[in-house]
């Protein structure tokens, strides 16, 4: 049985290297996701110059609080991608993973802030008037599309353990959108903005990880 | 491994027998079973195969191939209490009695078109691991290689095509 076993794999030997074919190296991991963000950041950035302009976001961002909170959604982003990449190829250290804690928890004690700043008002300045369901739509519609190029890039790896790529890229792409939606959201969150926008991120996070093998084809 | 990426057969084959006693030696921390060992240590060369071109030739070779020998091994020690916390290993599938009302599941199936027509009612993935492995009888690795599956997906999904076969086949008795 041992031996059989043995014969196998030396079978496989010869089989494996009879079909090979030669490969391109994958570029590194930084500089894929550096780019992923910069096809994404020049596109948002278009859309929005000619959308929306920049006048809310200058405005609200002149602001500490908001500024930090804003700061924070970006380096969440940016960081969980990055790390996504990282850790989508075999070898890359494990504490990848944490780099995108920090931001995270800046980001929502920032939003929290926020939420005290307004009392804990289930309302805000500018009243409830429907708009958290826009928010949550927005974050998981714009998630869409971004998690479906992200995906599309990270599968090239093939990863051997998808479940947290998948999970980083999702709060990466989540964390993007979250982002985007400053410059559409003129106003401090409520709780029940808050409690929105995590929702939009855990949906977002949950359906990306829940479908990671067929999305990033893992090995 | 820099010259079997760049496609020198001889190189590889080289590498792959050579690095074949380092990853029996990793996988041997997770598990005790020689039989197991050994499919770890297809699993992981047939992983190695899909993924080689994410190593980097500037960077150390030995940390990628640990990390994909750890991870396989993980994945089989996962999957191996799985399958002892749920399942029971069924062996009268595959058996005949001398009773001829015990043999009904098997003999019902009178013939080879049958058979097929049944195999055509699967999902494409348990049908193609489970033509690999039960009826064309190739190894899991070769089964892999073959279909593209992972070890532990042709595994799963053979079992998975087992059950329906036979919920099929308990279907076609009532």
């Amino acid at each position: 049985m041992q031996a059989d076993k043995a014969m196998q794999t030396d079978k496989m030997i010869q089989s494996l290297a009879a079909q090979l074919q030669p490969v391109r190296p994958l570029h590194s991991p930084l500089l894929r996701a550096l780019l992923w963000l910069a096809v994404v950041g020049s596109i948002a950035g278009l859309l929005i110059a000619h959308a929306v302009g920049l006048g809310i976001f200058l405005q609200r961002v002149a602001v500490a609080r908001v500024a930090v909170e804003t700061a924070a959604t970006a380096l969440t982003a940016i960081t969980a991608v990055i790390a996504a990449f990282e850790l989508s190829v075999p070898g890359r250290s494990p504490r990848w993973a944490v780099l995108p804690v920090l931001p995270f928890l800046t980001w929502l004690g920032a939003s929290g802030l926020g939420c005290l700043a307004n009392g804990l008002s289930l309302h805000g300045d500018a009243g409830f008037s429907g708009e958290s369901p826009h928010c949550f739509a927005f974050i998981t519609g714009v998630s869409v599309p971004l998690g479906l190029g992200l995906f599309w890039m990270l599968r090239r790896a093939r990863p051997i353990a998808p479940l947290p790529v998948a999970a980083l890229g999702t709060l990466g792409v989540a964390a993007t959108a979250a982002f985007l939606l400053q410059f559409f959201h003129p106003f401090d969150v409520t709780v029940i903005d808050l409690a929105l926008h995590l929702a939009a991120i855990a949906l977002v996070v949950l359906v990306g990880t829940a479908w990671r093998r067929p999305l990033l084809a893992a090995a | 491994m820099r010259a079997a990426q760049s496609g020198d057969r001889a190189a590889y084959e080289r590498l792959l027998r050579e690095i074949s006693p380092l990853i029996r030696a990793l996988v041997r921390r997770h598990c005790s079973n020689r039989a197991d060992i050994e499919e770890m240590v297809q699993d992981t060369l047939l992983t190695l195969h899909r993924v080689r071109h994410t190593y980097d030739p500037g960077r150390p070779f030995c940390p990628w191939l640990a990390a994909i020998a750890w991870r396989r091994s993980i994945d089989a020690l996962r999957r191996r209490i799985r399958v002892s916390r749920h399942e029971i290993a069924e062996q009268g599938v595959y058996e005949t009695f001398s009773d001829g009302a015990a043999n009904n599941d098997l003999e019902g199936v009178h013939s080879a078109e049958e058979v097929e027509h049944l195999l055509q009612l699967l999902p494409p993935r348990q049908r193609e691991a489970l033509q690999a492995l039960k009826l064309k009888q190739m190894t899991l690795a070769e089964a892999s290689l073959a279909s593209g599956q992972s070890v532990a997906a042709l595994k799963v999904n053979t079992h998975r095509a087992l059950k329906r076969l036979r919920a099929l086949l308990e279907g076609r008795r009532r």
